[in-house]
């Protein structure tokens, strides 16, 4: 569903450029799902806002279902490709009700009987009716997100692009959203493209991962290798015991420079 | 003074309360603990009262707030009716605060050095030159590896785990009794996060403090704390040795263990956690 081979982002020219991604290749099946993890600065989000066309100065092969993208995206292309944001807060217009935020897609991409759309999008997420007529600042985290994730399948995509959905969130928050997304994807076999820090939280998610480090893959593994606690990449082991928690003994076995 | 087994901190009964348009809303409802040599954790949600526990020991309550409490001490000395010159001599010199974000925490048009040495000159009579040494110092204590151009640099030339360690470096410096760390690490990466923690343990340890972690992280809390105690809705609903909270036993710590993905232990749906209203009663 998607490839990509040999992705380079470059921000900047000459000697103040920032080389963000280096040759990154990763393939993802038709309703699949894949995980890219990593530290600040890995590059895993700009891999993804790749993706999505929110950064220009790329370079190698990009394809969703075999097509490859250009420079500009289509509007067919957003139809099939929808993003969610990491923060909930960012990413709803603050004076705009969640009724109006959920048409907009909508009228956008040219979809007819909107109201029901809007009622029968609010129900998906698990948000009753009440909500449709709510400000952003009513609504806690959760249910912002839920809203945004609201947005991203209204007009019915097939690949979600989902940048730290849940790191803003409280744990038992985090779970339902997980398990919202979870079920989406079984019910309409979506496609996922998950960027996260959070190890487990890939694994609950993904059958694949991807691991970056500066711009470049460490490790690509399934997930199964995770789960055997057997990653093969110094980095990649470092990362796996930081997920445990805290050990005095192991942190001062972490080298810097993997 | 205290001996040594004797607790840094007492609360009883603490009661947060906020003035608002809807009326008085009550963050912290009756919360009550001590603190002793040790690393005790707070852990809880969003709301839970966690941060304004912290801040109320130190009177950093915001201007349309009222604390109240049968006790509030540190080392003995009465908080709730301290006066302000009592809180001055206290606050910054023998409690101190470690806030999330170092990026607003520090000053951004002043050198990290010239903040350090700030913090020490406040508390201390000494001069500049002496003060520039102690900072130094306190720049190597934080495992700072060229501390020198460290000293010289701005905020915003550091990274954010390097801007933390910056950040403890200048809260230990007039050597406190006690810290308070309100999610020192929550904007760090994991790694760094647990390299910045393991400097805290250290100082902590070496220098017989005691030490207030204010966390989201339940699973974080539990490896690197002695004590815990869980919050829910301004109360503590569960206090426990840190290494027992895999068997805690008030629901809402359950649930919220339950609600974790869990690396070698996958689930097809993570249990979700179903508030019980008498939790909050």
């Amino acid at each position: 569903m998607i490839r990509a081979a040999g992705l380079d982002v470059r921000f900047g020219r000459g000697e103040g450029a920032v080389h963000a991604v280096r040759a990154v290749d990763f393939e993802v099946a038709p309703a699949g799902s894949i995980g890219l993890v990593g530290e600040s600065g890995s590059g895993k989000s700009t891999v993804l806002r790749a993706i999505a066309g929110l950064v220009d100065d790329w370079t190698g092969t990009l394809e969703i279902a075999g097509e490859p993208l250009g420079r500009s995206r289509s509007r067919q292309f957003r139809r099939e490709v929808q993003m969610v944001f990491q923060d909930p807060y960012g990413a709803l217009h603050p004076r705009h009700a969640v009724d109006r935020i959920l048409k907009e897609p909508l009228v956008i991409q040219g979809f007819d009987a909107r109201d029901r759309r809007v009622e029968a999008a609010l129900d998906e997420v698990g948000l009753d009716a009440s909500f449709r007529y709510r400000f952003p600042h009513q609504l806690s985290g959760g249910q912002r997100q839920r809203v945004a994730i609201a947005r991203a399948l209204i007009i019915e995509p097939r690949v979600l692009l989902l940048d730290e959905p849940t790191s803003a969130l409280d744990v038992s928050i985090q779970a339902e959203v997980l398990n919202l997304l979870q079920r989406l994807r079984r019910e309409r076999a979506l496609t996922y493209v998950l960027v996260s820090h959070n190890l487990a939280v890939v694994g609950h998610m993904c059958e694949h991962l991807v691991v970056m480090r500066d711009g470049d893959v460490v490790e690509s593994m399934d997930v199964a290798t995770l789960r055997r606690r057997s990653p093969t990449h110094p980095y990649t082991r470092q990362l796996f015991q930081a997920s445990l928690g805290y050990d005095a003994a192991v942190i001062a076995s972490f080298v810097d420079d993997l | 003074m205290t001996g040594a087994d004797a607790p840094l901190i007492e609360v009883e009964d603490l009661h947060v309360g906020f003035r608002t348009p809807k009326g008085m809303v009550e963050a912290v409802r009756g919360v009550g603990f001590t603190l002793g040599r040790e690393k005790l954790g707070i852990v809880g949600e969003s709301g839970s009262g966690k941060s304004q526990t912290g801040r109320a020991i130190l009177g950093l309550i915001a201007g349309n707030g009222a604390v109240r409490a049968r006790k509030l001490r540190f080392a003995g000395i009465d908080l709730v009716d301290a006066t302000p010159r009592t809180m001055r001599t206290i606050r910054g010199n023998r409690v101190s605060m470690v806030l999330q974000d170092p990026r607003y925490s520090l000053n951004p048009v002043m050198t990290v050095g010239r903040q350090i040495a700030e913090a020490f000159l406040v508390h201390h009579r000494a001069s500049r030159r002496q003060a520039k040494e102690r900072a130094l110092e306190m720049l190597r204590a934080v495992r700072i590896r060229d501390p020198e151009r460290v000293y010289r640099a701005y905020p915003h030339e550091l990274s954010g785990g390097m801007g933390q360690r910056v950040m403890i470096a200048m809260m230990m410096i007039p050597q406190p009794d006690v810290i308070i760390a309100d999610e020192p690490t929550s904007a760090l990466d994991v790694t760094v996060s647990l390299q910045v923690l393991a400097i805290l343990d250290d100082l902590v340890s070496s220098r017989g403090m005691g030490l207030i972690l204010i966390s989201h992280d339940l699973e974080l809390v539990a490896s690197f704390c002695d004590r815990v105690l869980i919050m829910y809705a301004g109360r503590v609903v569960e206090s426990c040795a840190a290494r027992d909270l895999s068997h805690a036993r008030h629901p809402y710590t359950q649930g919220l263990l339950r609600s974790l993905p869990k690396i070698d232990a996958p689930v097809e749906e993570l249990p979700t956690l179903q508030r019980d209203p008498s939790w909050a009663l």
